[in-house]
């Protein structure tokens, strides 16, 4: 049997201490957590920077260190530090040798990192070995080296290399949300179909079960099948609950592609078991005949200055659109005739909260709103661009009339000053895979003492 | 002839990583279910999205009494272009639309 403790779907998200102390009493093989995603945006891959609180993370890092402990087992993270980058990898290791000293402990960490050179991938892609996986952007190499951050997602061989080291701790970087629960019972023999099977659905912790904000979820692999326990006192995982989690953020229900092979769970059968826990057989592992890891890259698009201001008056409000029109195309001519800059160098965008903001064009209600906030986008080449366009832009949104006899009008601006710059936002620009000959090719393991 | 979020118990869309999003339709009932399965045409859904019918895939997952749509996200997440960076709000214009 091999039992792998989940806390919860993401370092920084919580779990619950009380359904925790089950957890380590019934004595894991191991406890996995992962730590990030893309899902917050390019930002912080760009940035190679975490998005959760240092203050969060070392609380519950420092957590889960003590539980692996009394628990006598290793801890792994995927994807450290929200974007698995290896700047976010040392930010994580940083905050463990410091949770390590305060407790007057030590461990062994191994520390796996992701990261890829834009030079390396370049160069891979003109050999033929980086290629598009659906709806993927059309990419060169200038492209590539544009890149402030590229990762590869680990997988399972990966994840096994830094467990076999005996450390007490991995820390790895961008991996499959699936790899970091997977490997071990794929070392110990357990069928791959099941273990991947078993990842997927425990890979937001108890969000496949009911309560799903406990977190903490236990797998154990069995025979041929494989059981998860969600830990809180209350939580139910029933076949609909944990069938159901195969929807969830996945473009197919019954395929998910991993390095090495695909999971197929179109023939999986999900049997209650005493109304709390559900057992899972019949899933299936196909190998591909290459070994490929997804890459993910991130780079600079432009800077951006906002100018927020809100609008009350009712006649302005029914004309919004017609006002934020009128002053992108007259700021925009002002701006190509006061800076010098082209038309390509910079855009200006006005959304309307409370009208389309959410969804623009796509849009089909139609309603009355009290008031408006005209939220003022400006994007530029440059920072220092995009702060002079801003700076253009403020007087319109102050006071731009909607025709031109009227007198003045003033709308409310909620603080001072009014546009903010935003610094760089960065776009992802990779959906593709890199083939390898050895899984180890694009990752670095190292061992050190904490 | 009804809107579908009022039939439903739940459609949720989500991103399926930066360049994709899925749209889950929860019908409740093995009648619902069925309504929305027969229903819903997947053009409607294209419409709506502003994407393509071709590049839509579809899943009618009847064990879940599930109706399934995955498509080219109608943004890449976090460009410029893009307003809702976990792609959640999106749903509400599957759910708006009207069945028989």
């Amino acid at each position: 049997m091999v039992r792998i403790l989940i806390p919860s779907g993401a370092l920084g998200l919580g779990y619950d201490p009380e359904a925790l102390k089950r957890g380590i009493a019934n004595r894991p093989d191991l406890i996995a957590i992962d730590g990030g995603s893309t899902d917050s945006g390019p930002s912080y891959l760009g940035r190679g920077v975490s998005k959760y609180a240092r203050s969060s993370t070392k609380v519950e890092w420092a957590g889960l260190m003590d539980a692996a402990r009394r628990a006598g087992c290793p801890l792994v993270i995927g994807t450290a530090g929200t974007c698995g980058s290896g700047s976010a990898v040392d930010w994580l290791l940083d905050i463990t040798r410091e949770v390590l000293a305060e407790t007057g402990n030590s461990a062994k960490i191994a520390v796996l990192k992701s990261d890829q050179t834009p030079d390396a991938i370049a160069k891979a892609f003109a050999a033929g070995q980086v290629t598009p996986l659906p709806a993927a952007p059309e990419i060169d190499a200038a492209l590539i080296e544009s890149c402030t951050n590229i990762v590869a997602l680990a997988g399972v061989e990966q994840i096994s290399e830094a467990l076999a080291t005996g450390a007490d701790i991995v820390i790895a970087g961008r991996t499959t949300d699936t790899a970091i629960i997977a490997a071990l019972p794929i070392d110990r023999g357990v069928d791959a179909g099941l273990a991947w099977h078993a990842a997927k659905i425990g890979e937001c912790g108890a969000l496949c079960a009911t309560n799903p904000q406990s977190g903490v979820l236990q797998v154990d692999f069995e025979g041929d099948a494989f059981v998860l326990t969600p830990l809180a006192e209350g939580a139910h995982a029933t076949p609909h609950t944990v069938s159901a989690h195969m929807l969830y953020e996945n473009s197919d229900p019954y395929l998910l592609y991993e390095p090495g092979g695909v999971l197929d769970v179109t023939d999986a059968v999900y049997t209650a078991l005493g109304g709390t826990r559900v057992s899972v057989t019949g899933s299936k592992w196909v190998p591909s005949e290459t070994y490929a890891v997804k890459l993910e890259g991130a780079r600079i698009s432009g800077f951006q200055t906002i100018v927020m201001a809100l609008l009350r008056d009712k006649r302005y409000v029914a004309n919004a659109a017609i006002w934020a029109d009128d002053i992108v195309a007259k700021c925009t001519a002002k701006v190509l005739a006061r800076t010098g800059a082209k038309a390509d160098d910079f855009s200006i965008e006005i959304r309307l909260i409370g009208q389309n903001a959410t969804l623009g064009a796509l849009e089909a209600r139609v309603g009355d709103p009290v008031e408006i906030g005209a939220l003022g986008l400006v994007t530029a080449k440059t920072q220092a661009l995009s702060g002079e366009v801003g700076k253009l832009l403020n007087p319109y949104l102050l006071h731009h009339p909607l025709t031109r006899d009227e007198e003045q009008p003033t709308f409310a601006f909620p603080f001072s000053p009014a546009e903010i710059d935003r610094g760089p936002i960065y776009e992802f620009c990779l959906n593709h895979v890199l083939r390898l000959d050895d899984p180890m090719a694009a990752f670095s393991l190292e061992v050190v003492d904490g | 002839m009804a809107e579908l979020g009022t039939i439903v118990e739940k459609v949720r869309s989500k991103n399926a990583g930066p360049f994709w999003l899925t749209v889950d339709i929860f019908c409740g009932s093995p009648e619902a279910y069925v309504r929305v399965r027969d229903g819903l045409k997947s053009f409607d859904v294209a419409r709506v999205l502003d994407t393509p019918l071709q590049t839509l895939k579809r899943f009618d997952i009847e064990d879940l009494r599930v109706v399934k749509l995955s498509l080219p996200r109608p943004a890449v997440q976090g460009t410029r272009e893009d307003r809702d960076m976990h792609g959640a709000a999106l749903a509400a214009l599957v759910a708006e639309i009207d069945i028989s």
